[in-house]
């Protein structure tokens, strides 16, 4: 790939990035969120149309305006979301699409032999071509997939976050698979957050940062350290508002020994008038604590003070409030008005709701009209709706789900105004963020999550370095 | 209220196209009788109107107005006495049945479409079973006075149709209706906003049910009994809340607009009727109606809405 360029409605996501991976090769893809990594990966393997650039597989120029031209040219991509039929058999999905016929019906014993074939190359001996993928764990259903690509003679194979889904002796074996995989001459693209694995099988490094290359180098010529340095280097450039002057007020949140289904052991307190960053790598339970301690999915184990929440109801009667990430699915009546958006919690849970007009000016909705819908407006004054439609309750908790992802910068001095200015009025704020700089920048402690477990806790002001470090030292 | 004036120019339109044909049709008396006639369809589609915008549909309605009518005459069986009672008793097995679709619907996760399919199925077996096919016993005729009757010049049907429409515009505008309107437009915001969603759904089919037993109190009055009286009613009332621009889906249309599509609907068999065309013709119609109308709809949300947000 040489020179690849290619923006979404005019943001620029990629810019001149060349990668260059070769037979045999295993090459890993690092870089923060947001880097760019999936977005290249994609135009690879033909999901989006690059605005600028070449591909060439094998020597031969190609361009992919659609995923099966990839596949053609041999191109495969394992997502971690996997694209298997549950209901099917194993060699069904290996060869969906373009079953062996004969006499005008599916030739099910080939099928099953050719898939048998080529599981046992894989060295797969734990289920066989007629078992249905939905008895399968995630790590064998990963097999499935390679499988698949296989199967259609891939000559590239890249492989997104392919560990995220995996228990710890399942990643050993994903190990073995990608080794085998490079054995025969196949070029692995590995995309990965986890430094460990990525020093255990790549070969070659590269990584992007803000949607350009930063450098390809061999991976034996770099270690952790430099690493994350290159991931993540970059001066803190925005301003953000001063930090709390005096120390935090009393607990007003507090759990012990929290749990569910994906969080384990939480202890955390959120404080009067302070600002707490929940960083943490994608998967790692961040926006999973948010949602515990709001009650949508709520812990099961643990004790919370003021009172464990049973739902988002309960929450709110308790006093804590939940911007969420997906502000469209989540937070919004997107054919609602402003008004009718901006008192909704008041309204639904009875309470007084006055002054909603000088609240729409407190968060700077601009222009501020309480009539029009809000689907019609942009990513930061619906956010700024969202913001609204909590203060006029006034939680004294604010849980604070990426709240200025996707929305302009002027929006998004507003809205860290904002959360500065409830912090210096008495509310205890929990903010996560995937953008560390905005993280560092706005936070008065960092707590870091790893895989649903608390990592460590860093004080105002750490390097992007440490926390990345805690983030994703395993 | 941009988006539901389009049926008001049609319902004008069709009115006038009514004069033009009967010159007495705008009279005070041949007006009121009209209103009279399409009374029981508004009411209906007040409250199908209620489940539609919370996101779901109330297929029961039609059934529901068969049985109560028939449980109304069997019970009543001409006696004047039983009247008011029986009237209180329908309203509470209105109520009941719009409680069980909503309870099912809500916590037990079946979509209304078929909990309320069962429904229908169930009262119309029942009423079935419990008649042997023809209605027994009788109303009274203080019962009949609602849906036949009037106060002076206007009929009492005119008047209850005032009332439920002032009573539902206000449900509309007061807490109750804008949460209402949030938990259809989306349910998971409302959720975490703190909506109580499964509760206010189910108060939505409630009301349905309410306005079935109202309408079946005015029909009977009207019409009679028999086996027939609500058949056809459920697809009425949802052809003419989305003929008012209530979208399938919830979350958007006013129930004024809802009830203006049920008078609308009313105008148009009147119409077709004043013109010698078949009533055998009115579920065509209605057909053609309810597809044409989402469709328009789908169109117009599609233009209106921002290219990419």
């Amino acid at each position: 790939m040489t020179g690849i360029g290619k923006s979404f409605l005019g943001v620029r996501v990629l810019q001149g990035v060349d990668l260059e991976a070769a037979a045999g090769e295993v090459h890993a893809v690092v870089g923060e969120n947001g880097a760019g990594k999936s977005t290249l990966m994609k135009i690879l393997a033909g999901v989006h149309i690059p605005d600028e650039g070449t591909i060439e597989v094998d020597g031969r120029s190609v361009e992919f305006g659609h995923p099966v031209e990839a596949q053609l040219a041999g191109v495969a991509i394992i997502y971690q979301e996997f694209n298997l039929l549950p209901e099917r058999t194993v060699a069904e999905n290996v060869y969906l699409g373009r079953e062996p016929v004969r006499r005008g019906l599916v030739d099910r014993a080939a099928m099953e032999k050719a898939t048998g074939e080529l599981l046992r190359s894989l060295g797969e001996k734990s289920f066989g071509p007629r078992d249905l993928v939905r008895r399968l764990s995630v790590a064998q259903q990963q097999v499935v997939e390679i499988a698949k690509a296989l199967s259609l003679n891939a000559r590239i194979v890249v492989m997104d976050e392919p560990t995220a889904a995996l228990a710890d002796h399942e990643v050993e074996l994903l190990y073995t698979l990608v080794r085998r995989l490079a054995g025969r001459g196949i070029a692995v693209l590995y995309i990965s957050h986890r430094l460990r694995e990525i020093f255990e099988l790549a070969d070659q490094i590269t990584v992007l940062k803000d949607g350009a290359r930063v450098t390809t180098a061999p991976a034996s010529s770099l270690d952790a350290g430099a690493l994350v340095r290159l991931m993540v280097g970059r001066e803190l450039d925005s301003y953000f508002p001063p930090r709390a002057a005096g120390p935090p007020g009393e607990a007003l949140l507090s759990v012990r020994g929290g749990g569910n289904d994906r969080l384990h052991g939480i202890d955390l307190d959120l404080r009067a008038g302070e600002i707490v960053g929940l960083a943490g790598l994608q998967g790692s339970g961040r926006t999973e604590l948010a949602k515990a301690l709001f009650g949508a999915e709520p812990f099961t184990t643990g004790d919370m003070k003021p009172r464990r929440p049973r739902s988002p109801r309960d929450a709110i009667a308790v006093g804590i409030g939940l911007v969420t990430e997906d502000r469209k699915a989540e937070g919004l009546l997107l054919n609602q008005q402003v008004r009718d958006n901006a008192v909704l919690v008041a309204r639904a849970t009875g309470r007084p709701r006055s002054g909603t007009d000088r609240l729409l000016e407190r968060v700077r909705l601009n222009p501020p009209r309480p009539r029009q819908e809000v689907r019609l407006l942009s990513g930061g004054n619906q956010q700024k709706v969202v913001l609204a439609k909590w203060m006029t309750v006034a939680p004294r908790v604010m849980l604070f789900d990426e709240p200025t992802r996707g929305v302009d910068v002027g929006a998004k001095a507003a809205i860290h105004d904002l959360m500065r200015e409830l912090a210096r009025d008495g509310t205890a704020i929990l903010m996560i963020s995937s953008e560390l700089p905005e993280l560092i920048g706005m936070s008065d402690r960092i707590v870091v999550l790893r895989d649903g477990r608390i990592a460590g806790e860093l004080p105002a002001g750490p390097t992007e370095e440490a926390v990345m470090r805690l983030a994703a030292a395993s | 209220m941009k988006r539901s004036l389009p049926i008001f120019v049609v319902l004008a339109a069709l009115l006038v196209a009514i004069a033009v044909a009967n010159p007495y049709f705008l009279d005070p008396p041949a007006f009121l009788a009209f209103v009279k006639r399409a009374a029981p369809l508004v009411i209906l589609a007040a409250g199908q109107y209620f489940v539609i915008v919370s996101g779901e549909f109330d297929l029961s309605v039609g059934s529901l107005v068969t049985a109560e009518v028939v449980i109304a005459a069997r019970l009543i069986d001409g006696t004047a006495a039983a009247t008011w009672p029986v009237m209180v008793l329908l309203i509470a097995l209105g109520l009941l049945a719009g409680l069980v679709n909503g309870s099912v619907t809500t916590l037990l996760r079946v979509p209304s479409f078929i909990t309320t399919l069962g429904m229908m199925l169930i009262l119309s077996g029942a009423v079935f079973l419990w008649t042997g096919g023809s209605p027994r016993g009788a109303l009274s005729p203080q019962f009949r006075e609602l849906g036949r009757g009037s106060l002076g010049p206007v009929p009492w049907s005119v008047l209850i149709l005032v009332v439920t429409a002032a009573a539902a515009i206000w449900a509309m505008r007061a807490d109750f209706g804008r949460t209402l309107v949030a938990a259809g437009d989306n349910d998971r915001a409302a959720a975490l906003s703190g909506v109580r969603v499964p509760r206010i759904r189910t108060i939505g089919f409630m009301i349905s049910g309410l306005s079935a037993a109202v309408a079946a109190i005015l029909l009977g009055g009207f019409a009679g009994v028999s086996a027939q009286v609500g058949q056809g009613l459920e697809f009425q009332a949802i052809t003419a809340v989305v003929l008012g621009g209530v979208v399938l889906g919830g979350g958007r249309g006013s129930v004024v607009a809802a009830m203006a599509g049920a008078f609308t609907l009313e105008a148009l068999f009147t119409l077709l009727n004043l013109y010698g065309i078949s009533g055998a013709l009115e579920p065509a119609v209605q057909g053609f109606i309810i597809i044409g109308a989402v469709a328009l709809g789908a169109v117009n949300f599609r233009r209106r809405r921002p290219a990419v947000a």
